[in-house]
């Protein structure tokens, strides 16, 4: 049995939903990647606090016909890509949320 | 008891790009009478300026303008450094230092950091577009290098004032955004006039067989705006607020594509 993922979006990003898709950007190089419907579902979700397992049963596949066995895998292979772009967090711990927000700077 | 005293004479000229003056100090007069021509149209009392840099010119060396620019946050101040320059600025003491070569355009580069860091406290941004007034509303013309900027510039009728043919000044102004001119310039090697006006319209660039106008959604918008918008500093705060601009932006002001020629009479399309 795989051991339980969290994922929690980094602080280091700029996001914003528009329509059924979310725009997020890097803030180490400013580049921006726009996630789908169903990558937006998973997005929203990641709070650090609930698996990706559950994110996907309770979440993607309560919307979408897919199943549980699929939809995890091509989820694994989503967050996995968005932490290697500094976008998520991914740990086998629950993620604790930054105490201080980014630092306003000028 | 009388004495000599050597006195460095510190010259300085007040560049005031957006309504933002900012105050140069060098010691070498000659180089602010560079920067005085350099910056003609743009130059501003010399008893006014909210910021307030010295320069210090390197010797001509190896600089290269061509290496890697870092624009990084670090204790209080804001860091830029590229081959041809090193700078600092404190926002807090409204004080920075430049050290370049006697290169105008190492200042340039400078000056369009500090203007994209100011701009994002107020949610405006600069933009790789052409921009021009025509009728009392400013058009800009967004795209990337070769995308045919310069060429709408060149090929703008006589009644356009043009504000700039490379790097357009978006500010937020009266519940909608303007553009102002700037002195930044590209292959047109024309400082832009002095002038600002709502905008009407963004298009972004296109080339193509036909001149037309085509809408497009709002997320491609967006994308076509982040795209072309000028980030130069890789900190949390400052790029979510240029990103947040954007999206004002879009809510705001129409972005349309562009597909031209190019022919002058593309213009034409622009009523």
């Amino acid at each position: 049995m795989n051991a339980q993922r969290y994922v929690s979006r980094s602080t280091a990003i700029a996001a914003r939903v528009l329509g059924d898709q979310t725009m997020v950007m890097s803030a180490a190089n400013s580049t921006l990647f726009t996630l789908d419907e169903v990558a937006t579902v998973i997005w929203e979700a990641a709070d650090g606090a609930t698996p990706l397992e559950e994110i996907v049963t309770k979440k993607v596949c309560a919307q979408y016909d897919i199943t549980p066995e699929v939809a995890l895998k091509d989820a694994e292979i989503l967050v996995e890509q968005l932490a290697e772009h500094g976008l998520l967090l991914l740990s086998d711990q629950p993620i604790v949320p930054p105490s201080n927000s980014p630092q306003v700077n000028s | 008891m009388p004495g000599v005293m050597a006195a460095v004479e510190r010259s300085s000229v007040v560049v005031e790009i957006g309504g933002l003056p900012i105050r140069l100090r060098c010691n070498d007069s000659a180089f602010i009478r560079l920067l005085t021509e350099r910056y003609a149209g743009y130059i501003g009392s010399n008893d006014e300026a909210d910021f307030d840099f010295e320069i210090e010119l390197a010797r001509p060396g190896a600089a290269s303008s061509d290496e890697d620019l870092s624009v990084t946050w670090d204790s209080g101040r804001w860091l830029m450094e590229r081959g041809d320059f090193r700078a600092e600025w404190n926002p807090s003491t409204a004080r920075g230092r430049i050290e370049q070569t006697i290169n105008p355009y190492s200042l340039d580069s400078v000056l369009r950091i500090v203007h994209t860091l100011l701009l994002a406290r107020k949610g405006g941004f600069l933009i790789h577009a052409s921009s021009a007034i025509r009728n009392g509303r400013a058009f800009l013309f967004s795209g990337i290098s070769g995308a045919g900027k310069t060429t709408m510039a060149r090929m703008a009728p006589p009644d356009a004032a043009l504000l700039t043919d490379e790097i357009s000044y978006v500010i937020p102004q009266d519940e909608g955004y303007f553009a102002v001119g700037t002195p930044f310039f590209g292959e047109l090697a024309r400082v832009g006039e002095n002038l600002r006006a709502p905008i009407e319209c963004v298009y972004l660039l296109a080339k193509g067989p036909v001149n037309k106008i085509e809408p497009i959604d709002a997320a491609d918008a967006v994308r076509g705006l982040l795209g072309n918008i000028l980030f130069f500093a890789r900190d949390p705060e400052f790029v979510k607020r240029v990103f947040d601009a954007a999206f004002d932006f879009v809510s705001r002001v129409p972005v349309r594509r562009l597909t031209f020629v190019p022919d002058a009479r593309v213009w034409e399309l622009m009523i």
